[in-house]
């Protein structure tokens, strides 16, 4: 059993109890909430007459729904406005603070709790929503939960949990020209599998993690979950204090000094014990596109796609499924895949820092008018910092449309949707079969330079032909 | 104690397959109820358009209390949408060769007990149902069985979750607000908390 991790030394801190059950009962330093899964959280609450016991702890906004063209209210698809309002409401009765487009704050919740100071090193977050691992970044442990347990978090400030072990992956020497965090994580994955994190909390480390602006460690971080392991984190270092210092909710002066000591403390220690541990060399990553539907049906952008005889058991199954959906086959380049639309975007990938390498990219070019582009910024914050660069102006010459914050076309739950067999090239999450809202759309994930380069050439495009020119 | 959770007995509807995704479960467009009301219809609905022999369309696999399936089942979003879906269509129990951490803990909180298996018995359990679609099954929480017609396999469950079902107390949310009390003491030895004051 691990000892002495970051992942052990806040458990240890947070434990309140150790249930009947044998279970743990967790106190949660931050709770992150949103739109869609808690409206039948706060019914519980009014049904057991309870309050939120630690309000001050609590902190709201809407992404999931929330339209990117228009944000003006009431919005045009119905139940969304009602998802809305019934936030709203639960807000206001139960004393939550809501970071609304009024407080000009409001984002994609995995982009404004690292943003804002929120989300600190040290923390147990929780949220309803899976890519809560991404604020492991800031050295915290990230929890994605259910609806229920939102309730419990709400009435108690705690969930039900047991102790994970630990898994050190650590990317080491330095990446080529290119090649992005995205990549790296589409790597691990691949090497690890999607089932291989079941069961840990993935300590991400070496040269490259340690390297890397927390921007980019938020995007490793938050697909741990697609590897199985439902949380991942870094270490905090001088970076993340550097990150910190001087945002919103960061302790500020003398508390932000007190502040850097804990958070020095709770790191891994030289002397840390772990369950396992992986050693990836960085130099040997190249852009990484999935091809398949799941995120470890992924290739390098110069391979040709695996043989069904790489995979093994029910393995084989999902890679045939994979290839029927996707309408590749084993042998072929996976380059040149046409592509009718390019989304830069998500909680994965929709900071300053991912738009920045985007529009590095795309500058002077156009998209290929094949393609319909969407730029999605992760928040108001992102949207307006991109402005004051030009940045919009950079996609909008292109010929790509410039949005509001929100979740977009990561998952079908707004009007930013792929229709009938689209196919995308996507910096989000998850490839799965309907997630972008069509049952038969396709699609590709890969980073921000691989999806501006895609959409400049109309079809998977290696960003390493075009970085930096 | 009703919430207790000892023996679970009735057909099964084998769904075949690793890494079966919460989107698959359900689509997220059904996420903008505002109750799980009616969640059931939901469960695999797209896939069940495109796919014409769908098992869950099989209609000797009506009134199942059990879902046979096969890794990682319950993978990709946290939404508690799906194992509702799955509760609110009739099933009680599911038996798999492993399930995604978000979704045991959702089946967990809403009381719907998980069990795996050996990936040798569980594609056993598959094929005997798809075979014999009207087998009945009982799943014993005590002895950690799934036994049929005479004939049993071993299943595995988290000792503490087993422990839940058997006393009955799953239903945790009482047992997490009597200790709050204890939580304020927890919140107030964190630096975090406090300002970092020492």
């Amino acid at each position: 059993m691990s000892e002495r991790t970051l992942y052990d030394k806040i458990w240890d801190s947070h434990i309140v109890t150790r249930l009947d059950s044998g279970e743990y009962q967790l106190f949660i330093g931050l709770h992150l909430i949103h739109e869609v899964t808690t409206p039948q959280a706060f019914a519980s609450l009014k049904e057991h007459g309870s309050k939120v016991a630690f309000p001050d702890r609590t902190v709201a906004t809407a992404d999931h729904i929330t339209p990117t063209l228009s944000q003006l209210r009431p919005f045009k698809d119905d139940q969304a406005e009602a998802m809305m309002l019934a936030l709203e409401r639960n807000v206001d009765e139960f004393g939550v603070r809501f970071l609304n487009w009024d407080s000009g704050m409001q984002g994609i919740v995995h982009v404004i709790g690292p943003e804002l100071g929120l989300s600190q090193p040290g923390m147990t977050i929780a949220c309803g929503d899976s890519h809560t691992s991404t604020h492991g970044a800031m050295g915290s442990l990230g929890f994605g939960v259910g609806t229920t347990e939102v309730g419990f978090v709400l009435e108690t400030q705690t969930i039900v949990l047991n102790r994970l072990k630990v898994h050190r992956v650590a990317v080491d020497g330095e990446l080529g020209r290119g090649v992005f965090a995205k990549d790296v994580i589409l790597r691990i994955i691949h090497d690890l599998g999607i089932k291989g994190g079941l069961g840990y909390a993935y300590e991400y480390a070496g040269e490259v993690i340690e390297s890397m602006a927390m921007e980019d460690r938020m995007t490793v971080c938050n697909m741990s979950v697609e590897g199985g392991a439902r949380i991942g984190y870094v270490n905090p270092d001088e970076t993340t204090y550097a990150y910190l210092e001087g945002r919103e909710f960061s302790p500020k002066g003398e508390d932000f000094d007190r502040a850097k000591e804990y958070w020095k403390s709770i790191a891994s220690g030289p002397d840390a014990v772990y369950d396992r541990e992986t050693v990836i060399d960085g130099r040997t990553i190249e852009p990484m596109v999935t091809w398949g539907i799941n995120p470890g049906h992924s290739a390098g952008i110069s391979e040709k796609l695996p043989s069904l005889g790489s995979f093994t058991g029910e393995d084989v199954k999902t890679a045939e499924q994979g290839y029927a959906h996707m309408a590749l086959k084993p042998g072929d380049a996976i380059a040149g895949t046409k592509i009718d639309v390019a989304f830069l975007g998500s909680c994965t990938n929709s900071r300053i820092s991912d738009l920045r390498e985007g529009a590095k990219i795309i500058k002077g070019y156009k998209v290929n008018p094949k393609v319909k582009m969407l730029v999605v910024p992760g928040s108001q914050r992102v949207k307006a910092r991109a402005e004051k660069e030009g940045l919009h102006e950079i996609f909008l010459e292109a010929g790509a449309e410039w949005r509001e914050a929100g979740c977009s076309m990561c998952l079908g739950m707004n009007e930013d949707k792929l229709f009938g067999t689209e196919r995308s090239i996507s910096t989000s999450n998850r490839n799965f079969i309907g997630r972008q809202g069509s049952p038969r759309g396709r699609t590709h994930l890969g980073s921000p330079a691989t999806v501006a380069a895609s959409a400049i050439e109309g079809c998977l495009a290696n960003p390493a032909e075009m970085a930096g020119e | 104690m009703s919430d207790e959770i000892r023996r679970i007995s009735g057909r099964a509807i084998p769904m075949p397959g690793d890494d079966i995704d919460t989107d698959r479960i359900t689509p997220a467009r059904f996420l903008t109820a505002l109750t799980f009301t009616g969640m059931e219809k939901a469960l695999f609905c797209d896939e069940r358009e495109h796919t014409p022999d769908h098992p869950i369309d099989n209609s000797d696999y009506k009134g199942a209390k059990f879902l046979f399936v096969g890794k990682n089942f319950g993978s990709g979003s946290s939404r508690e949408h799906a194992p509702q879906a799955i509760k609110r269509y009739g099933i009680d129990a599911i038996v798999g060769i492993s399930f995604a951490e978000i979704f045991a803990g959702n089946s967990q909180a809403i009381g719907m007990p998980l069990m795996t298996a050996s990936p040798e018995d569980v594609q056993r359990l598959i094929a005997l149902t798809q075979k014999k679609p009207k087998t009945e099954y009982t799943a014993d929480l005590e002895s950690l069985t799934v036994s049929w017609g005479g004939e049993s396999v071993a299943v595995e469950m988290l000792e503490e979750r087993r422990q839940s079902f058997l006393k009955g107390n799953w239903n945790v949310v009482a047992i997490l607000r009597s200790n709050l009390p204890r939580v304020r003491e927890v919140a107030e030895k964190l630096p975090y908390v406090n300002n970092f004051q020492a």
